[in-house]
């Protein structure tokens, strides 16, 4: 076991599997001789040299476009979009083709691809340095979306995410590269995809959040087993796949539930864990779902703290869920 | 409708042939118009079993079928083929099977793809045929990522990107030529400029004088082409592969071809066409040019064309008759390779 940072979880895990499997490349902006604006990719370079870590021009289709290309041939291309932001030039070959060419193709041409983008906001980065937009990729079929929120979930996701023989979009919680620090263990570890983790037992309500919302969570929780409510907090890990039994297990025995995510409540990723919820955990709830999430307005620059979720808001949604019903 | 014009020779010797295109140079041609006629047959069949709601949608490749048959004649069997929407007799003469192409085109069970795209969309990997979207340009960036793949791994083969005169307007089209040329990626850009995207013309997509013309500021060479003229497909296609395989970069080539029917099944063009550009375009049939040519250097006359037609007119009616015969996808075909089959549990 080694203590690492998220980023440096994350940087460790594209090295050793670079180091494990010569199809395995990177490539993105910056990535190279820089060592990605967050470092990332910092030290791979000077190791494995041009042709495994590549600087692309700046286009994000670009990127993409070629990546699902080396796939076809049989690398396994990690993709990193600089910001989850920019990733928007890029959607048309995420969705419409790396989501799609398995399917369409009858199994001929898998794509085997990796992207990795920071996401979230918290580091003063305004509207296109912030964005939670996990939801419309997790509404495309065919693509897995992965957030890890510690740094071994961070190697042990990404590792699986390499392996992985479909297109995975890897969000990174970029508030808490470095915020975050935990043990790492060395060599590889895979952590599966589809298992949420309970990083909180607990009897009298659930939190279920993902990434940077985890740390706020958690706190939440703290604050609430001071006045006594036993609270349960669940990090999904995988978007897609979803551990759905895990979410409906959890609020069969707790009767209670908040959601918590950065991104803007309408049509966010809740919303499919509330229907969730309400299909198959109806007669559990003892209280309405509680949403802890952005706004729905464009991310704000010196606003940030008022629109991100915080443990404040957690707790104030955990109360309103406890004493209802 | 006014009269057929007569059809534009092609200009060629056969020692101006055995110098573009070597001592093979007849045998190439007859296969080439073999392939054509195929093409030819199956497009009209096709439009036909369309109207008569056999299948649900065609794209018509009449009028671009030099390309397409010189581009499969021209690469090698490990060299990758990124298609768009008429392309599909580069995988047919680089040996797809007709029958599996007609399953496709039924949307059948026996489809590879198990009916899940529109016709005309197939993917054929035993020759190197890649899956298409219907998204213009998407492929662009596929080819060269693919192409600078195998310079990584020093594999001598190089991708064919297809595309469209629409799609040299598409963003996909520049990053792909201009990271292409960053890269040196082995890979032939074909552009097929057949003067229409659905009924926007050409001069309506760019003010460049020539699509080829835009390969100048990416850093690659740039041809414009006659792509009605098989022979200078196939020679100005040989010249830029060549390049890419040695190593020396991509190029783009312009194909100038005429759409000759409507953009697809679901197209009326007179409502944008004008008849002029049909008599330009009968006059410059690539079939009619290859077929005027093998007669003049007395490879085909009328019982062997004939004879050429009613065996494609035969394969064509066996596969048809095959493919309609065959069921349609069964209902648990939907979620099969949405993603791959899960892996069995490890060992404990």
């Amino acid at each position: 076991m080694t203590e690492l940072t998220l980023v440096q979880a994350i940087n460790r895990g594209l090295g050793e599997a670079m180091r494990a499997d010569p199809d395995v490349l990177v490539l993105g902006e910056d990535v190279g001789i820089n060592g990605g604006v967050f470092r990332a990719t910092e030290g791979l370079f000077k190791e494995f040299g041009g042709d495994r870590v590549i600087d692309t021009p700046l286009s994000e289709t670009g990127i993409v476009g070629a990546a699902i290309g080396m796939a076809l041939y049989g690398l396994k291309p990690i993709a990193e979009i600089q910001f989850l932001d920019f990733i928007y030039p890029a959607f048309d070959q995420i969705v419409s083709e790396l989501a799609k060419f398995r399917f369409r193709s009858g199994g001929q041409y898998p794509c085997h691809v990796v992207i990795r983008s920071p996401y979230g906001g918290g580091i003063k980065g305004g509207l296109y340095h912030s964005q939670s937009s996990e939801a419309y990729f997790a509404h495309t079929a065919g693509l897995k979306v992965v957030i890890p929120s510690t740094p071994a979930d961070a190697k042990g996701l990404l590792t699986t995410a390499i392996h992985d023989p479909d297109p995975v979009l890897f969000l990174e919680p970029k508030r808490i590269y470095r915020a975050v620090t935990g043990e790492v263990p060395e060599g590889e570890n895979r952590v599966p995809f589809g298992e949420a983790r309970v990083a909180r037992a607990g009897d009298d309500l659930t939190i279920f959040a993902y990434g940077a919302m985890m740390p706020p969570s958690l706190t939440a929780a703290e604050t609430l087993a001071a006045e006594g409510k036993s609270v349960e907090v669940i990090d999904l890990r995988t978007l897609v796949p979803l551990d759905e039994r895990a979410v409906v297990a959890s609020v069969e025995k707790t009767g209670r539930a908040v959601i918590v995510h950065e991104a803007p409540r309408f049509c966010g990723f809740g919303a499919e864990l509330a229907a969730i919820l309400a299909e198959k955990a109806f007669f559990s709830l003892k209280s309405p779902v509680q949403r802890v999430t952005g706004y729905d307005t464009p991310f704000p620059y010196a606003l940030e703290n008022l629109y991100l979720p915080n443990a404040e808001r957690i707790v104030h949604a955990a109360r309103a869920s406890l004493s209802a019903g | 409708m006014t009269e057929a014009p007569a059809v534009v020779p092609l200009d060629y010797t056969a020692e101006s042939l055995e110098g573009l295109l070597g001592p093979e140079w007849s045998p190439t041609l007859v296969n080439a118009f073999r392939w054509m006629t195929l093409a030819r047959v199956l497009d009209g069949r096709m439009l036909a079993l369309q109207r008569q709601g056999r299948i649900g949608f065609y794209g018509p490749a009449t009028g671009q079928e030099a390309v397409s048959v010189g581009a499969a004649l021209s690469i090698g069997p490990d060299d990758w083929v990124f298609p768009g929407l008429r392309e599909q007799l580069v995988a047919l003469a680089r040996g797809h099977s007709l029958t599996t192409y007609l399953h496709h085109l039924f949307a059948n069970d026996l489809d590879p793809a198990r009916g899940r795209q529109m016709p005309c969309h197939p993917t054929a990997r035993e020759v190197r045929y890649v899956s298409m979207s219907s998204v213009i340009g998407t492929q662009v960036t596929h080819a060269v990522g693919l192409a600078y793949a195998m310079k990584l791994r020093r594999d001598p083969s190089v991708a064919l990107a297809f595309f469209g005169d629409g799609a040299t307007s598409a963003n996909d089209f520049h990053a792909g030529a201009n990271l292409a040329a960053v890269w040196q990626a082995p890979v032939v850009f074909c552009c097929t400029n057949n003067q229409w995207a659905i009924s926007v013309p050409v001069e309506h997509q760019t003010r460049s004088a020539t699509l080829a013309a835009k390969s100048v500021a990416y850093g690659m060479p740039g041809e414009r082409v006659d792509g009605t003229d098989l022979v200078a497909v196939v020679a100005r296609l040989r010249a830029a592969i060549a390049v890419a395989r040695s190593g020396a970069g991509p190029s783009l080539l312009e194909f100038v071809v005429y759409r000759m029917t409507p953009h697809s099944s679901s197209d009326d063009p007179t409502r944008y066409q004008s008849p002029e550009f049909l008599l330009e375009a009968r006059a410059h049939d690539p079939y009619l040019r290859t077929e005027a040519l093998l007669r003049t250097l007395g490879l085909a006359d009328d019982a062997q064309t004939t004879a050429w037609r009613e065996e494609s007119d035969a394969a064509v009616r066996a596969a048809i008759e095959t493919a309609e015969a065959a069921p349609p996808p069964s209902p648990d075909s939907m979620r099969s390779d949405v993603l791959a089959p899960a892996p069995p549990p490890a060992p404990s």
